[in-house]
């Protein structure tokens, strides 16, 4: 059974990383403030050459940016949490604890949900003070988009915790790159249709393109299409699995093979 | 009386190595067990077998008779664990990470229990340092408090004493005796320090390249060997290594 008791240690544990580090502070609060800035002033400058017409510029491309920092720090909150106990070498105390492998993930994804929650209350601030982009103001909907993006971004959290696992600290790059490897085929910032043809067949594999393609549709038709949301959160739930199935071998692996004491020397 | 802890053929191989044979063994309330053997003998392997964090491929664990495998979680609850080569997060201050320990130990009144602790292990006075800051001697006092937070039925200890100035090696083995007599604490314990070792251990396991050579009371074991203390024993035993 879970214990909500060891859950809560360690996302106390990183909490308490965050408060005497100058530096994760920076990294949390930095990136999503100069990424939005830089957006949002380039949206002004294309505005000003009216190059969309009447489209709604600002909106597309801040809430895109906004959404896209959700899958980031919600994947990076896993990923580098798992990095910052390899780094102290603390993967030994915590599992030789009663600490069980779904707490120990069940609590980076708890530090994964305030990152991304406040890296995204800030940028949503800033875009409604700066560039007059509100980005609650479609309501509900946001929220089915957030959640899909969420989840995926865990699944790829999770995949690179099991290949680092796996590869050792050599594939500790993957905690900051493995996400971006997904953003040409998202198709963030442009519609599908802008990708070439063999892009677009590979964004069909990519869950993310059904949610920011359904994002960009919520925008400027007011509706949020039902098939593209499922086929996304269905993929996402497949990747989800396989990611799951992934990093319990490779935990299982680690154990048999004692790198859980080894990583991180 | 039943055995806290039944060790049945444990063996490990990593790759085409052979660290632990079929190593056999029982612990008792209030035993002392005093791991023996060089460097690459098995010892570590053995004690993070013991606490889960490397499968065996063959062989049996129970403690409390309920089999590690199985009933993991509940079980470590009542273990406890200390290691000389490895620190506990050096960005966290020690209050910080006794307590996230506790959280993960479950320990009641935890604020109370650290106060208690840290008192014991004389680093009262450390209670807000960050970890980095803090000596060898006083890293391994503080992984001590570490194992000793859930007051724990056995505890397992790799080196428990390396690092820390005589004074604390002749205290920590007092406190570690004290607790084996009063509260039936079993401990298992690596250390170098055979002197030291001598004075706190009730029950030998010699190991060799991962073969049991020995295992039993300390006084069956020196009979066993002809020998009069530890020192002699292990230089009669692995003496052979160094020539």
């Amino acid at each position: 059974m879970l214990s909500l008791r060891r859950i809560y240690a360690i996302l106390l544990r990183h909490l308490y990383l965050l408060r005497h580090s100058f530096s994760r502070w920076i990294d949390l609060l930095y990136w999503p403030t100069v990424d939005l800035l830089l957006w949002g002033f380039i949206t002004l400058y294309l505005k000003g050459g009216d190059f969309l017409g009447s489209v709604n510029l600002a909106s597309l491309f801040l809430g895109a940016l906004i959404l896209w920092n959700i899958l980031i720090r919600a994947q990076q909150g896993l990923a580098v949490g798992f990095l910052e106990d390899i780094w102290a070498r603390n993967l030994l105390h915590l599992f030789v604890s009663p600490l069980t492998v779904l707490e120990y993930i069940s609590g980076l994804i708890l530090y994964s949900l305030f990152k991304a929650t406040l890296a995204s209350a800030i940028m949503s601030l800033l875009s409604c003070l700066l560039f007059k982009f509100n980005f609650l103001s479609q309501g509900f909907f946001i929220f089915y988009l957030t959640f899909a993006l969420i989840f995926f971004a865990w699944s790829i959290g999770l995949f690179t915790l099991a290949l680092i696992l796996y590869f050792g600290q050599e594939a500790e790059i993957l905690a900051w790159a493995l996400a971006l490897l997904f953003l040409p085929f998202s198709a963030v910032f442009y519609p599908l249709s802008a990708l070439p043809p063999l892009f677009q067949k590979i964004a069909t594999f990519v869950p993310t393109s059904y949610i920011f393609e359904a994002f960009r549709n919520l925008l400027l038709q007011g509706v949020l299409l039902k098939n593209l949301l499922i086929k996304g959160y269905l993929l996402t739930l497949l990747y989800l699995l396989l990611s799951v199935l992934a990093f319990t071998l490779s935990f299982r692996i680690a154990k048999k093979e004692g790198k859980l004491i080894k990583i991180g020397e | 009386m039943n055995p806290l802890l039944e060790v049945t053929g444990i063996t490990k191989q990593f790759g085409c190595k052979t660290v632990l044979k079929e190593i056999s063994f029982k612990l008792y309330p209030g035993e002392i067990l005093g791991i023996i053997g060089p460097n690459g003998a098995g010892k570590s392997t053995l004690l993070y077998i013991l606490l889960g964090i490397i499968t065996p491929d063959r062989g049996q664990i129970f403690y409390f008779g309920e089999s590690l495998s199985e009933r993991r979680s509940a079980i470590l609850r009542e273990v406890g664990f200390a290691s000389h080569y490895v620190s506990l997060p050096y960005s966290l201050t020690v209050w910080e990470n006794l307590k996230v320990f506790c959280h993960l130990y479950g320990v009641k009144d935890s604020n109370n229990r650290i106060r208690e602790l840290l008192k014991l292990f004389r680093l009262e006075t450390k209670e807000k340092a960050l970890t980095r800051t803090l000596s060898s001697g006083e890293m391994m006092r503080l992984n001590l408090i570490r194992a000793f937070l859930a007051k724990p039925k056995v505890l397992l200890l790799d080196e428990p004493t390396a690092g820390l100035d005589p004074e604390y090696v002749k205290y920590v083995g007092k406190i570690l005796k004290e607790e084996a007599k009063t509260q039936g604490l079993s401990i298992i314990l690596t250390s170098h320090q055979l002197g030291e070792l001598e004075k706190m251990i009730n029950k030998i396991l010699l190991l060799e390249e991962g073969n049991l050579l020995s295992y039993g009371k300390t006084e069956e074991v020196f009979k066993q060997f002809g020998v009069t203390n530890l020192e002699e024993l292990y230089f009669k035993v692995f003496g052979h290594a160094l020539t």
